[in-house]
């Protein structure tokens, strides 16, 4: 009753979700890379267009889009890191996780190359290099699915790059984008997904160093979250959205999705 | 410099949302500030100045922290998840009224508590009491808060941090300006990040250039407090 | 001699008044009758306690001892809305010339025609025709110290209190005051009023009160009193010379 009444006072002054109020509609957690390289402004239309169902995306870092989707606060989870995501569904707070397509990171750097890694298709290697070179390092420090695939690098390359905080390793704690514009600034290496580095528009000096190595590989998976855990969560549309990104419309449209010319993400997901 | 070419519309859709959102959130800190600093003004009770410092110390706050707390607020998780607020402009509004609150009603405290000293024999003369000159004080001070409510403006239109966390930058329902620079920026977008900001600086010296020709108008007319 | 001075048809009483402040008393006045037969005029030095006196008189101040009588009785609120004050810096709503007069005929609960009426012929007893629509605060002195004395005479009082109204005026927007005060008297409002300006007491006054120091040194009609001064202190001040 109280919520009643305070939804009229906040409709009667035109404010709660003006406009849309009617409209069915799903939040998606997901994460900068999707959003800044284009591909959802690209494919979410064709869904919304068959459905009717509005999706809104919150671009945030993997960790931070897993902890509001813990919080119950979006219907959809798009990010990755799969440890993670099983961690996310193994805890109850989702229902199940689907694979939805992937891209590769790449390792990019300034045209000087000081660690003279360019060229090379072993991550490792290269980043060992750096560390030698004590060539300045751009990480994004901020927990999302990127830091969590270059701390991996780092540990197979046996190197602790923590230890060199604020020397050459710098950690922005900031998105993809942002941290693309630090190294820029500062002629950094840098390790970034090959869809936000593609669709990145302040390059400066930097350009790919490494890339081709199957270990940067990226796999991007979606998950319902858990409507018992949250029982506002908007359950049935959410699931149709999961069906349709791993259905064969969605497939095709995430495989149709270029910027100049270049295919940003592979679907794969397991029913197609 | 695409979306300011071709689309049009959908930046002005951004401009007039942030507006919107900016212009609600300083009338209902409006609504608040002022009684709040005018009663702070005129009475007297123990933990006033407590209040005051309390006040003054919120004007600072942080923007973020701000944003965080109506997050948690408004979250599914959060007491006020039930009412679905997050990631809507009404939640933007709420975060932006926090912010602005303390500002307009600091100000209004200063304003009023200056003008109250100098009114204060004379309205008791006239048999007015403490709790009947509030309004009196109001009206009397009403340039000086116009001030006080466009430097609110001012604030909640420039704001990010708040925004965006609870509004989320969510396509053609909470990107507002600034959220908008800050995703452009991290699509490296500098150009289209620039104009924008070209646009919010063009609003920061239009509100400026009213408030004085608001103190020029208090001027010319002997408003001005002494 | 004072009981044929009574002839308001109230009286205003001053009885054992005192006003300390860090220990030190600011105003010291045993008994003080202010019923003569016209204006009566607190002269006396800086720092006499002239305002203090005043703002008592008006209930601003509360006394620390003593009390201020009207009809026999302590001051009520009933007696303090049949008084008005002007102070020496005006205090003008920061409205218009009209409007600062309106403010104090809606409190008395006037209807907006009998207003509108109101409002004119007291602007016509100022001398501030055309002006109704001017801000109040681009007035010059002179004219903003006679609204400010307007806005009193638009309560009614029955007496008001004036606090040095021209001490920072020219002789003629000092004369235009004086006028109407002396008008306002001559219509039965009970005049008190503060001076340092010997000349304007010899103007305007029927009564005098000489202060100095918190205390009343000499207080009777302005003729006796301006003329041939009982106490030091008072042909010392009438002299000019230097009072301590």
């Amino acid at each position: 009753m109280i919520r009643n009444f305070l939804r009229a006072a906040l409709l009667s002054l035109g404010l709660a979700a003006p406009a849309f109020a009617e409209e069915p509609f799903i939040v998606v957690q997901s994460t900068t890379s999707t959003q800044n390289s284009g591909l959802l402004d690209y494919i979410l239309p064709g869904f919304e267009a068959e459905t009717g169902i509005d999706v809104r995306v919150v671009a945030v870092g993997t960790g931070q889009a897993i902890r509001n989707a813990v919080n119950g606060d979006g219907d959809v989870l798009l990010v990755h890191a799969k440890q993670a995501e099983d961690q996310f569904v193994a805890d109850g707070w989702g229902v199940e996780r689907f694979d939805v397509m992937y891209n590769d990171f790449v390792l990019v750097g300034p045209k000087s190359d000081p660690a003279k890694v360019k060229g090379g298709a072993d991550i490792v290697a290269a980043l060992t290099a750096v560390a030698e070179a004590e060539a300045p390092f751009a990480s994004r420090g901020d927990d999302s699915g990127t830091h969590k695939a270059e701390m991996r690098h780092w540990t197979a390359a046996e190197v602790d790059p923590t230890a060199a905080s604020g020397a050459w390793y710098r950690e922005t704690g900031s998105g993809m984008g942002a941290t693309l514009n630090v190294a820029s600034g500062m002629d950094a290496y840098v390790l970034t997904d090959r869809a936000t580095w593609q669709s990145f528009g302040n390059r400066g000096n930097l350009e790919v160093m490494v890339e081709g190595d199957p270990r940067l590989f990226n796999q991007y998976g979606v998950i319902l979250v858990n409507p018992d855990k949250h029982p506002r969560v908007r359950a049935a549309a959410g699931q149709r959205f999961i069906d349709w990104l791993t259905g064969p419309d969605g497939q095709a449209a995430i495989a149709s999705y270029k910027l100049d010319g270049q295919q940003l993400f592979f679907p794969n997901a397991s029913g197609s | 410099m695409a979306l300011i070419l071709n689309g049009d519309a959908e930046l002005w859709a951004i401009v007039l949302l942030s507006l919107k959102v900016s212009i609600f959130a300083v009338l209902i800190a409006a609504l608040i500030g002022m009684p709040v600093g005018a009663a702070l003004a005129v009475a007297r009770f123990p933990g006033r100045r407590a209040m005051i410092v309390l006040m003054n110390a919120l004007m600072g706050f942080p923007p973020v922290v701000v944003g965080l707390l109506v997050y948690l607020m408004l979250s599914r998780s959060g007491p006020l998840g039930v009412l679905e607020l997050l990631y809507t402009p009404t939640a933007m509004i709420i975060a932006q009224v926090v912010l602005v609150t303390p500002i307009v009603a600091a100000l209004t405290r200063q304003v009023i508590e200056m003008l109250a000293e100098e009114y204060s024999e004379q309205l008791r003369s006239l048999g007015v009491s403490r709790l009947a000159s509030v309004p009196v004080l109001l009206w009397d001070a009403r340039l000086a808060l116009i001030t006080a409510l466009l430097a609110g403006f001012g604030r909640a239109i420039a704001e990010v941090g708040a925004v965006i966390i609870v509004g989320g930058n969510i396509n053609h329902v909470t990107r507002v300006m600034t959220t908008t620079i800050a995703l452009e920026t991290s699509k490296g977008n500098l150009a289209l990040a620039l104009a924008l900001g070209a646009i919010l600086i063009g609003i920061a010296i239009a509100v400026n250039a009213m408030v004085s020709a608001v103190s020029l108008r208090a001027e010319q007319e002997g408003l001005r407090h002494a | 001699m004072r009981d044929m001075l009574c002839d308001t048809a109230s009286s205003l009483f001053v009885r054992n008044l005192r006003v300390v402040r860090n220990g030190k008393a600011l105003l010291n006045v045993s008994r003080l009758s202010l019923d003569g037969p016209g204006p009566t005029l607190i002269l006396g030095p800086n720092g006499a306690g002239k305002s203090l006196l005043l703002r008592c008189l008006h209930g601003l101040i509360e006394p620390d001892q003593g009390r201020v009588e009207q009809d026999g009785t302590p001051l009520t609120d009933r007696h303090k809305a049949q008084q008005a004050m002007v102070f020496q810096q005006p205090v003008l709503l920061r409205r218009s010339v009209a409007a600062n007069l309106d403010f104090v005929l809606k409190r008395q609960g006037l209807p907006r025609g009998a207003r509108k009426l109101r409002i004119e012929s007291l602007l016509a007893e100022g001398g501030l025709e055309g002006k109704a629509r001017q801000p109040a605060r681009s007035l010059s002195g002179g004219e903003a110290q006679r609204l400010a004395i307007l806005r009193a005479l638009a309560l009614d009082p029955e007496t008001l209190f004036l606090d040095e109204p021209t001490s920072a005026l020219d002789p003629n927007a000092t004369q235009m005051i004086e006028r109407m005060i002396l008008r306002a008297s001559s219509r039965g409002v009970r005049i008190v009023m503060v001076t340092h300006d010997i000349g304007q007491a010899r103007r305007l006054a029927a009564d005098i009160v000489m202060m100095q120091g918190g205390h009343v040194v000499e207080h009777g009609l302005a003729k006796q009193v301006l003329n041939a001064p009982q106490s030091d202190a008072a042909r010392r001040y009438l002299a000019g010379g230097l009072v301590t």
